[in-house]
């Protein structure tokens, strides 16, 4: 009896301490990026249809609100006939794990990189920069499609290949940031301490530049779903038959002229709003991560 | 008895890489041949204007750098041979405190570890001992415990400083260098922590390393006073005869720049001309001969070299026939 | 008796109000003083005593969110507080100049030192770019620059800190102010620099019959530069005097702490009298006397009611219930 008091307290206490550790968390993003992320995670219950297999028959009806469309299709049906919040609901699956994952791959390559060129110096800084150097006068969208030409086109092999493109935005942005880092008099103490540099690295130097990252990372999102769209656009993104934005993005842009609006701007939106809430959870993890500005 | 930490003919350049494409490749001389004495349990302080080498020969004592040529020993013990162990020793007997308390308390690390760092980086403590460690060091600083728990930004600039002491002190350490300790905080704070600093080197035995430009400051903290200008020593001796007898006429100058204590507390008005040339390209001969206001003929071509006058050590030339005529005396 | 001060400050009260309006910082609370042509008034005060505030107070320069509530300003018997703004800006730099404390932030990197030092002679008198030049020559004479003919033509990154200063002193004095207000001058000078610029400083100040104030938190700058000194503490000024009689007989615990908490050349041994505990926040001042929680020789009421202004000597006013 009194045991399960206790441990009901506890849980209510660790409820609330975790409750207070999100406070302020921003209600936006937060419903946003759940409600997609619900979709993505569930699609396969929730999409009224099958998003890849659509009906000729059915071709280009609109939103069921304008003239012409139904309730059969709430957001109407592309050039082949499929319907569109279908796709849109399988899309976030796919959109969102791309992007995601391809920001997260490139943040932790980049940082990583970055540290250690900006920290260690020397000839580990000179490879490194060099190599980011020749990376980034490539053009981004040129050199993807080169991999993506090589490796072939799929969800998993976009991943990598954003990854392999992006990461030297993180690893340019890093390293100037621990440049400035490591003239600190707490890093100069941390050495008199005897600490190694690998712990000086962990403990003084990541912390303090994970806030660049993080910004970096949401600002990222856009650029990686864009550019997602663009291979697939070009036939070497995830391959056409599966429903991601920019796929549908690419696909409606044809029907544009013919008044086809919802192909474009449907996925259009929802591409905007996963990077808004990014970016608005971003500047609210900057925040919470940084003890001082934490307290205001 | 071996000295603590001794300085022999230490010297630090540091290359500047030219122009564009190259070009003539610069050195600034930040520190030329400078040697001094640290005694157990005592205080050398150094003092001098921006540009002198002091944070540089701070560096060099840290290892943070590595002196160009010369050689400092630590208990004997030359600091450039040390092996890792010989390193980690050294590393545990020497500890730093450094001006401004806001740049070095990492502000993502709590208190306590912060003052921890130090400890579980060299010593494997179990967390009960750790804690009182911690505890023990607070304590001596004069902080309450619960300071651990809290970020160094819920601190005011003395709190900090009291900090970084007390994260010092952890290691139980032998040395102990003071860069500016008290020039970034108030006025009221400053007696504060010079007093704490002077308790513990009185409680536990510490030697210091007291770098600043505050004369007075130095001058009541140290018993063995440095002043350097444009990288080199130009006068050193025992606290007391320094202060209050100085020789050299640069340190005439900074006795007489050092504001007073009291509007009827009247000095010599040294003021000297220009600024401090660049360690890019310093004068040659005296460095000092420059701005002197006793400024000779040889001064701006020979070199003088550190020479005993009335108690303490003093280079410059106006010394010369004094030195002379002392060497020359036994004989005839 | 005769002859008005040339500058007479009454009750002057300036407040931070945060964004919320949540948050009252009382930066400077009910502070009076007077200053005749000429003199020089060191007013010192350690971080948050307010002594920046009641600086950019009297020349109305006030950050967003700072108010001044209450109180008069009278320069030269006109009230400053009741000009408007376009008249303030003739007064500011032409009768009343300022330096601050960092020279490099005081001066813009894009212009020589010629325009610059030349810029408050055509914007306040309608010098020609030819004439201004000229007079900026003639001024970095003054300040003793050597080789101005040359110098005009630098950009202020060509120069040294000492240097640097040394334009900000010519630009403060360039339209023949009445009154300099210099804000910790010297904090970022070295020593020897330091004392180059002071003796500048004083040397300009009987040339021109200059009236100084001097904000700084190092009491050896008020000893070696002052007649009179005012202490700010939490805001208020706890004490003001003569610098003489303030240094010989001090009668406020704090002035009296903070004198000797400096070490003197030539005693090395023995401990400091430290002040004990932080100076306060100004957002959150101790009830009473503001100084009471480090006061060493405190009574019960200075917990509770704050003491009043006490004349203590010819002058010299202190606030302390000691006197009171």
């Amino acid at each position: 009896m009194n045991g399960s008091r206790a441990a009901a307290l506890t849980v209510a206490w660790r409820l609330a301490s975790f409750r207070s550790r999100l406070e302020g968390l921003p209600a936006f993003p937060i419903v946003i990026l759940g409600t997609l992320a619900l979709l993505a995670i569930f699609a396969d219950f929730i999409a009224p249809h099958d998003p890849q297999v659509g009906l000729l028959g059915e071709r280009f009806r609109p939103p069921a609100w304008q003239a012409g469309g139904s309730t059969a299709h709430l957001l109407g049906t592309d050039h082949v006939g499929r319907d569109v919040l279908s796709r849109l609901i399988f899309g976030a699956r796919i959109s969102m794990t791309v992007g995601f994952t391809a920001v997260i791959f490139a943040g932790v390559v980049g940082t990583t990189l970055g540290i250690l060129a900006g920290y260690l110096g020397g000839w580990v800084d000179q490879v490194i920069m060099r190599v980011t150097d020749a990376w980034l006068a490539l053009p981004a969208l040129t050199f993807a499609i080169f991999l993506a030409a090589i490796v072939g086109p799929s969800a998993s092999n976009i991943v990598i290949i954003m990854a392999l493109v992006y990461w030297t935005r993180y690893a340019r942005v890093v390293r100037g940031e621990v440049l400035s880092l490591k003239e600190r008099d707490y890093v100069r103490l941390a050495i008199v301490a005897g600490c190694s540099k690998r712990t000086i690295m962990k403990r003084h130097i990541l912390p303090n530049v994970v806030n660049s990252s993080i910004v970096l990372a949401t600002l990222m999102l856009g650029v990686v779903i864009v550019t997602e769209a663009a291979l697939s656009f070009l036939g070497v993104g995830v391959p056409p038959p599966q429903p991601a934005w920019g796929l549908m993005l690419a696909d409606g842009k044809k029907g544009l002229m013919a008044g086809y609006w919802w192909l474009t701007v449907l996925p259009g939106l929802c591409i905007m709003l996963m990077v808004l809430s990014a970016n608005l959870l971003g500047d609210w993890l900057r925040v919470k991560l940084d003890p001082q500005l934490r307290q205001l | 008895m071996t000295p603590l930490l001794e300085a022999r003919g230490v010297v630090k350049h540091f290359p500047v890489r030219g122009g564009l494409f190259g070009g003539p490749r610069k050195v600034v001389r930040a520190v030329e041949d400078v040697s001094f004495v640290i005694e157990p349990g005592a205080t050398l302080g150094l003092v001098g204007e921006s540009g002198c080498g002091k944070t540089t020969t701070a560096k060099l004592v840290l290892l943070l750098e590595r002196p160009t040529a010369g050689e400092i020993r630590f208990d004997g013990e030359s600091l450039a041979t040390l092996d890792a162990e010989g390193l980690r020793r050294y590393r545990h007997s020497v500890q730093a405190v450094f001006q401004d308390p806001y740049a070095s308390l990492n502000p993502r690390m709590r208190v306590d570890s912060i003052i921890a760092e130090p400890l579980v980086t060299n010593e494997r403590l179990a967390a009960v001992e750790l804690g009182e460690r911690l505890r023990k060091v607070l304590d001596l600083v004069g902080l309450p415990a619960r300071a651990a728990k809290l970020f160094p930004h819920e601190f005011s600039g003395g709190q900090r400083q009291r900090i970084a002491i007390a994260r010092a002190l952890t290691l139980s350490p032998r040395l102990i260098v003071l860069d500016e300790p008290v020039s970034a905080l108030d006025v009221s704070i400053r007696a504060q922590i010079l007093n704490l600093l002077r308790d513990l080197q009185r409680e536990l035995g510490l030697a210091y390393l007291f770098i600043a430009h505050d004369l007075a400051a130095v001058a009541h903290m140290s018993h063995v006073i440095a002043v350097m200008y444009l990288g080199r020593v130009v006068e050193t001796g025992a606290a007391r005869i320094v202060a209050t007898q100085p020789r050299h006429p640069y340190t005439k100058a900074l006795f007489a720049a050092a504001l007073p204590s009291h509007p009827d507390d009247s000095r010599d008005d040294v003021v000297l001309a220009g600024d401090v040339p660049s360690p890019l390209d310093p004068p040659s001969g005296c460095r000092f001969h420059t701005r002197c206001p006793q400024v000779m003929p040889r001064c701006s071509t020979d070199e003088p070299k550190l020479a005993t006058v009335d108690g303490r050590e003093v280079a410059c030339h106006l010394y010369d026939s004094a030195e002379i005529a002392r060497a020359a005396a036994p004989r005839g | 008796m005769s002859d008005t001060p040339l500058l007479d400050v009454r009750g002057l009260t300036t407040h931070y109000v945060s964004a919320r309006g949540t948050r009252v910082t009382r930066a400077v609370e009910d502070v009076s003083f007077t200053l005749r042509d000429g003199e020089t008034l060191g007013i010192v005060g350690e971080s948050g005593s307010g002594k920046t505030t009641l600086a950019l107070s009297l020349l109305r320069l006030l950050p967003p969110g700072a108010r001044i509530i209450a109180g008069a300003i009278r320069f030269e018997g006109e009230d400053l507080l009741a000009k408007r703004e376009s008249e303030m800006r003739h007064i500011r730099g032409k009768r009343i100049a300022m330096i601050l404390q960092d020279p490099m932030a005081s001066l813009n990197p894009l212009f020589t030192i010629g325009d610059q030092v030349g810029e408050p002679l055509r914007v306040h008198e309608g010098a020609s770019r030819r004439g201004a030049w000229e007079r900026a020559r003639e001024l970095l004479g003054a300040v003793r620059i050597s080789a101005p003919n040359a110098r005009v033509r630098n950009y202020p990154h060509e120069l040294s800190g000492g240097m640097r200063q040394r334009i900000v002193g010519a630009i403060a004095i360039s339209c023949g102010p009445r009154l300099l207000i210099a804000d910790e001058p010297t904090t970022s000078l070295d020593v020897t620099i330091q004392a180059q610029y002071l003796s500048l400083l004083r040397e300009l100040q009987r040339a021109q019959g200059l009236a100084l104030i001097f904000i700084t938190h190092n009491l050896g700058i008020v000893a070696r530069m002052c007649d009179k000194v005012a202490v700010m503490y939490g805001g208020r000024i706890v004490e003001s005097g003569p610098v003489r009689r303030i240094f010989g007989a001090p009668a406020h615990p704090y002035t009296r702490a903070l004198i000797e908490s400096i070490p003197k050349l030539g005693d090395s041994n023995g401990r400091l009298t430290a002040i004990e505990g932080q100076p306060p926040d100004p957002a959150a001042l101790p009830e009473g006397c503001a100084f009471h929680p480090r006061c060493p020789v405190r009574l019960e009421k200075c917990a509770t009611e704050r003491p009043r202004d006490s004349v203590v000597g010819d002058e010299h006013r202190t606030a302390c219930w000691l006197h009171g």
